[in-house]
Formats: structure tokens, sequence, C-alpha cells
């Protein structure tokens, strides 16, 4: 069928944002009178959970969470009457903000930034917010066998891409390597490789030579060897597209002869090597569909898999790979997971202090502990029910999303004018203007 | 032993057991929705030789001796699918699975889906062990009139075993997914309307008496056949629109030509719901989870509750997808719609009976009532919830799955 396919519904996205108001939601622009949120549920990620327990934010951090806390004398307190509090959603693989990396002169395009193409005015960000996703590794495509660099997202409210960079200096924001192997990136043409041994020989190839540039003197500037030593130095995380068993052995072997950090996206089939990529101590990026099929190397595609990894001993997180799961069912993928046999507490960590770590975040973010971003959820009851809504996303102390504000609902659950970016960031603009002065 | 590793045990165990005679079983359960009626705590269903005898409370209902007996805390009729491609459709999505749609001719509604059918697919099997035991399956979006569609049981080992309605509509879509991107026609929104009303025209002309100028009597092509059916509101024209302006095209086609209209997808129903009520149309709505992007940008998880409220008939389906997952279980997105502002009893009904109803089934399947086909579905908690598994089916009084999943 020619109809949906995912480029076509991905295109019709596009457009052009506005600019207008004042940047807002920024650290700098979060709240600096303290919040308690009392009578809480609180799924820390960091301990057990703690019941009728209170979350302390001041300056868009957290600077206490417990049963017993002292709250500021200054502080606002707000009862939670019950309802849940857990982490922002640590997305590992998404594909919001109308992003894009490499085009199709090539199969290997490394110097390519994510970075250049994010707009932060696209209403899927709104989306991913209302859906409970506060940090998100977005990434170019699977179409080539390194189809650029990686812009690790955080959620805020912002109209530039690096307004929204999780962390973004002298020009550069932090993000990893997108690599493929498997059919997407097996083009047969364009200098694209067609066969699996092909693929796996022009990566080779490409870090031999980076290896030579990274040990000599530098002096000449190549963007794509550039961004290459900071792979083979460790330094930046290859993000691998890898869906079958014999594809994700391959990614093993790269890794052991080039030594790069490597975490597997997607990993369909991981459950067939789960104790290989266990004693390799490598993580998954994992996805779960409801229905198996759709392309050939997913065919194998079973819910258990995240809960095989989980008793395996790897470490695991869920992604959306928005568009392909909407952002906004993270919980429920979650929830699959756990109906697949994943524990309750492995599927929770797995949206969250899993993916963190993965990416090397998790100082900042993935569990509610003193000192990190204040980045949370406010849910209305189970995560894992089907019944429970995100209520409240907070990003860095400031309230970014609220269902209780119409504006807002429209970004939960869809409706008209919800899928235009030009719509949502009038929506968002106004609201941030309202939050400002919080 | 995990749960999955049961769950494929069984699954492969399943070739064999669907070809097996029909038992007589006593379906009992904690709570019994037979979406005829009331819920029946504590009840039971008595199924003879595939047939439902007997419904009602455990107490008072008698059991007969020697039946096998079954039994889970939530029992519903078997799972209704209003619309889907799958069976037509395969999981590889490779050329030689995708039988949905031929793009050779804008209008062929002579195609029917029995014709390509293939009841031993990978996916028909997937959703048969989440309790959907009825689908009504066919020729997809993607051409003006891409085909006809029947209504079949998930089990059976030829097409012919399993349908239970052989022609049930004829598949239309309006709107950007059937438009040519080249010289040929429909290139534009009005010309598919154009074209339809043409075919439907010529059809009315052509009288099956009619003569050629020479008296010999004409045969009536296969194309004219169908669309003659649908004229006379035989067969309904189940038209695929989503944008307002194409749901409204569909509804001058029936009220020009006075055919039966069912609206599929119509994911911006919500801004019409006066029109689709006074037109007396039934629909087949986008599953809540379908991507809200393009031509689905507007769509909404609330819209089922919007149809309830304004008196519409509809039901669900898993829909048509070109991609991962190549299909949807049209249980989880009525369960996105219960949570979405649908009354629990509605969203469970958009997935039975209504949807029986709207496909042209209800004496068959869709409740749990004495007369109907013995299928039922049943599960380990509330139906919708995610971490709820079906865990057990059974179709025609046969026991087709009964692990976890």
């Amino acid at each position: 069928m020619k109809a949906i396919t995912t480029m076509r519904a991905v295109t019709a996205l596009a457009g052009s944002g506005i600019a207008a108001a004042s940047l807002a939601g920024s650290p700098a622009n979060a709240q600096e009178r303290a919040i308690a949120f009392t009578d809480a549920t609180i799924l820390t990620m960091a301990g057990e959970t703690i019941e009728d327990g209170t979350l302390v934010i001041e300056d868009g951090r957290i600077v206490a969470v417990g049963s017993d806390v002292a709250v500021p004398a200054d502080a606002e307190r707000r009862s939670m009457e019950g309802r849940v509090i857990m982490p922002g959603i640590v997305d590992t693989h998404s594909h919001i903000g109308q992003v894009s990396g490499a085009d199709s002169s090539g199969p290997i395009q490394p110097e390519v930034r994510a970075l250049d193409s994010i707009n932060a005015l696209s209403s899927n960000i709104a989306k991913a917010r209302a859906g409970g996703v506060t940090v998100a590794n977005v990434m170019p495509g699977s179409g080539h066998l390194m189809s650029g660099q990686t812009y690790y997202m955080k959620l805020r409210n912002g109209k530039t891409a690096e307004d929204i960079a999780f962390e973004y200096k002298d020009g550069v924001a932090l993000g990893g390597m997108k690599m493929a192997n498997g059919t997407n990136s097996m083009r047969g043409n364009g200098g694209f490789p067609g066969t699996r041994a092909k693929s796996a020989a022009l990566v080779r190839e490409t870090f031999v030579e980076a290896q030579s540039y990274c040990d000599g003197d530098k002096k000449k500037r190549d963007l794509a060897k550039e961004a290459l030593c900071e792979v083979l130095s460790g330094e930046r995380l290859v993000h691998f597209h890898t869906h079958r068993a014999d594809d994700i052995m391959t990614v093993l072997r790269l890794k052991r002869e080039f030594g790069f950090d490597v975490l597997i996206q997607h990993g369909t089939e991981t459950y067939k090597v789960a104790d290989k990529l266990a004693e390799a101590g490598i993580p998954v990026s994992n996805i779960t569909l409801d229905a198996p099929g759709g392309k050939l190397e997913t065919m194998d595609l079973r819910l258990d898999n995240a809960g095989i990894l989980e008793r395996a001993g790897v470490l695991v997180s869920i992604h959306s790979d928005d568009p392909i799961v909407d952002s906004r069912m993270m919980l429920r993928e979650a929830a699959m997971a756990v109906r697949g046999g994943m524990s309750r507490d492995g599927a929770l960590k797995a949206l969250t202090i899993n993916g963190a770590k993965q990416m090397r975040l998790d100082e900042r973010v993935g569990s509610l502990e003193p000192g990190k971003d204040a980045d949370f959820l406010i849910l209305s009851g189970d995560p894992f029910s089907v019944y429970t809504h995100v209520l409240e996303t907070w990003v860095e102390g400031a309230k970014l999303f609220d269902r209780s504000r119409e504006e807002d609902l429209v970004m939960a659950t869809g409706g008209y004018g919800a899928g235009s970016p030009l719509e949502a960031s009038h929506h968002h603009w106004e609201i941030a203007a309202g939050e400002a002065g919080q | 032993m995990n749960m999955m590793t049961r769950l494929f045990a069984g699954v492969a165990a399943l070739g064999f057991a669907v070809s097996a005679h029909a038992q007589d079983i006593v379906v009992m359960g904690e709570q019994v929705h037979t979406m005829a009626g009331p819920m029946i705590a504590n009840g039971v269903v008595v199924i003879d030789d595939g047939t439902i005898v007997a419904v009602g409370p455990a107490a008072s209902t008698p059991v007969p001796e020697g039946f096998r007996v079954i039994e889970a805390k939530v029992v519903t009729p078997g799972l209704v699918d209003a619309r889907t491609v799958v069976g037509l459709a395969g999981y590889l999505n490779q050329a030689q699975d995708q039988d949905q749609l031929d793009e050779s001719a804008p209008v062929q509604p002579q195609l029917r889906a029995i014709d390509a059918y293939n009841p031993q697919e990978v996916l028909v099997e997937w959703l048969r062990g989440f309790g959907i035991t009825t689908i009504h399956t066919g020729h997809g979006p993607g051409a003006l009139v891409s085909g006809q569609t029947m209504v079949a049981k998930t089990a059976g080992l030829t097409a012919d075993d399993a349908v239970i309605r052989g022609e049930a509509m004829v598949a239309a879509n309006l709107g950007p997914w059937a438009l040519t991107d080249g010289s040929k026609s429909p290139g534009t929104r009005a010309k598919q309307i154009a074209l339809l009303r043409k075919a439907l025209l010529a059809a009315q002309a052509e009288d099956e008496d009619s003569e050629d100028k020479k008296g010999k009597s004409k045969t009536p092509s296969l194309e004219t056949r169908v669309m003659r059916a649908v004229l006379a509101g035989e067969r309904p024209l189940l038209v695929t629109a989503h944008r307002s302006q194409d749901i409204m095209s569909a509804l001058r086609l029936k009220e020009e030509f006075g055919i039966d209209l069912v609206l599929d997808g119509a994911s911006e129903a919500y801004l019409l719901t006066d029109a689709i009520r006074e037109a007396g149309v039934n629909v087949i709505l986008h599953p809540p989870m379908m991507r809200q992007y393009g031509e689905l940008e507007n769509a909404s998880f609330t819209t089922g509750a919007v149809l309830r409220e304004a008196g519409i008939p509809f039901a669900y389906q898993s829909g048509y997808e070109g991609y991962v997952p190549k299909t949807r279980v049209v249980l989880w997105e009525a369960a996105i719609a219960a949570a979405n502002g649908l009354d629990w009893n509605e969203a469970l009904s958009a997935i039975t009976i209504d949807a029986a109803r709207i496909v042209g089934v209800e004496d068959r399947v869709g409740s749990l009532e004495v007369g109907k086909d013995g299928d039922v579905a049943l599960f380990d908690g509330d139906p919708f919830e995610y971490t709820s598994h079906a865990v057990g089916v059974v179709i025609d009084g046969e026991v087709v799955s009964d692990t976890p999943q």
C-alpha cells in the first residue's frame, strides 16, 4: 500500500513555525519560590516507592524527596491527594522536531548534525510533552550506515534548537552518532552497500581511515573525521539501528574491533542473543510494537523481548521511534512490556533512569533525587493502567503541560489544529508567557 | 515457563487445533458481558455443537454432563474487527503478500476479497490470539474503488471455510491516498467524485435486458453488476474519507444515488455530527492510535465519545498499515477510546455487537445469545487494561487459543 508510509506522514507535518514572545521555560525562567508536592505516591527510580511522600523543587532542581522531608516555610504547597509522581520519560530514540540528517549522496555522513535541522516549534514536541517525555534522543533516520550526529533534546519551551538542546556549548549540542545495518541502509546504488558484508566493510574502512587521522596532527580540519574521532575515543555514543540477531552480532564485532561505545537501537531479535549482550555489557534501547512484520527484519518481533533482556541482565530502555510509536504512548509501551513479562519496576526504569544511564545523562535526569533537574510527571493513577492520564509535565521546574488547560488537552488527545505546527506554537507561546510569571 | 514462551508454543499449536471439530463447551466467567443485556456475575455460556444453547447465571443455568469447562475472570463475545486488510495484506510487507490493492485502474469493484484472502496469514493468527474471532477484511484504501470486502472468522483452513459473508461492501477512497501522482486520473478530489458519479450513472443506465445495436442481449460486465448492487442498496459503499470535505462528498453521493453508505476512517467526523446523523450513516471509525499525521493530523482519541454522544452508530477497526506494525489490534484501539471519554460498555459494543451490526453479521456473532455462533473471548482481567491477557479464545465452539497473550 502506498497510502500511509511513515515518510509521507513525516513530510506532511512539515511547516513553518512562528517566532513570537520571549524565550521562556529555560532554567533561567524556572520557578524561584520552592514548591512542595505533598501526599503523593512517588516513584523515584532511586529506591523504594514512597507512599504519602513529598517532592520539593526550587530553581528548576529537586531539593528534597521523601516521606518525611522538611518543607521550606515560604514554599507553595500542592497536595497531590494520592496521585502518582514519577520522573519525566527519557526517550532514547525519537524523530520529533522535524529532524533530518544525511541526504542520499552517500552511505556515510558523520559530519551531518541533527542540530541543524530541528524545528523547536513543531507540534510533535508539545505532543511528546503531553505524553510525559522530557528528554529525547532525536535522531536522523536509518537509511544510511552512518546518517549523522544525534541531538539530545530537553523538552523545554523554546523557539530554537539551541533553546531545547539538553546541553549546548560553543556551537555544539550534546548527542551521539546514528548508525544502521541491515536492510534499511542497503540501497545497492549511489555508493550504498548491496549486501550485509559490504555494509560492514564500508564501516570498517571508514573507521580505519579515521584512526590514522585521529592519531595524526589533525591540522587539516575534516568534519567527518572529527566526529569519528569522538566516536573512537568513546566520547560520542553510537546509536546503532539493528534488528536481526546476525546484524546485532555484527555490531558487537565492530565494537570489539574499534572500541566505540554503543547502544543497540530497536534490537527486535535481541531476545535471541540476550546472553551475548549481557556478557558484553551492551545496553539495548528497545521498541515494542502491536504486531510483527511490516518489514522482513521485524517478522520475529515478540512482546516479551524487553522482559527477556531484563532477566538476562541487560540494561534496557524503551523508546518510541516517534512517529512509529506516538510519543504519547510511551507509558503504554512500557505497560505492554509488562504484559509480556517484564517487571513493573524494570519497565518504569526502562522509561526513565535506564535511558538516562545509557546516554550518560543520569547525573541530571532519569530519577527523582536531590540535585537533579526538576523533570517530573503527575499521573492520575497507576502508570501502567490504560485509564491513567498524564496530568502535568514539569521540565526544570516549569509546568509545561497541564491537562486541565484546554490548549494543552488538544496536544494530549489530538483534535482540530493539533497537527499544525503554527497552531501549536501559538498555543505554546501563550502558555510560555503565562508560565514565566509563575 | 515464561508467559511468552507459552504464547509462542500456543501459536504454533493453533495451526493444528483450528481445523479440529467443534466441541461441547461451557464457558464460565466471574463477569460475563453478553452485550445483549446487563453483565452477568458468575455466568455461564453453554455451547453445543458450535452454537450457543444457554446463557445465564451459573446458579440457575443447567450445565450438561460431559461438557468441557473453561473459565476466566472476564468473558466477552468473540471480538469483531469492523475493518482491516489482514489476510489480503501479509505481515512480510513484500510485493508477493500484499493483495489489498491493485493500482492498474482507479475503479475496480469487481475484485473480490475471497479471491485473495489467506486464512493462514500470520497476522490472522496474531489477531485471533487476542480474542478477535471475526474480521471484516478486504481491499484497502489507495484507489478510488479498490474492490470488495468480506466478513470471515479468524479460523478455518481455507477462505471458503472462514467466510461468513462473501460480498460485504465495496471499498472506495476519497482524498489524497487515492489520487494518482502522474498523468492518469483521478488527479484531484473533484475528479474522484466525477469518476465515481460516472461509474454509478453508467451502471444505472445499463439495463439487465438491454440490447446492443444488433438486437442481441448484452451481458453486463462484472464491474456493472457490482455497481448495480450498490445502486440497489444491496451492498454498501464503504468510503474511506478523513477530511471533512471528503466526508461531505461521500454524503452528497449517498443523497444523489440513494446508496447505502458506510463511512470508513472519518477522523474529522466530530466536526460533522449533525450531517452524518441526519444522513443516517454508520461509521467505522479509524483506530484511535492511527498516526495523527497527514490525512489524520486532526484526528482525536475522543472521536468515539463524540459520535456516541451524537447518537451516530459506529464501530472500531484495526485499519490499514503500510509499515510497522503491519496491523493494529482492535481490542487495544477500543481501549484507548475507553480511556478517552467513551463509556466502557460502549467501547466494548464498538468491537462486538455494534461492529457485527454495521458489517451485517449480527445474526451470527457480536453477542452471547442463544442461537448465535459459539464465539467467546476470555480474559484474566479488564480486557482493555494493557497488562491483562487474553487467556482463551473459542470459535464455533472450538478452543483455538488457551495460552495467555
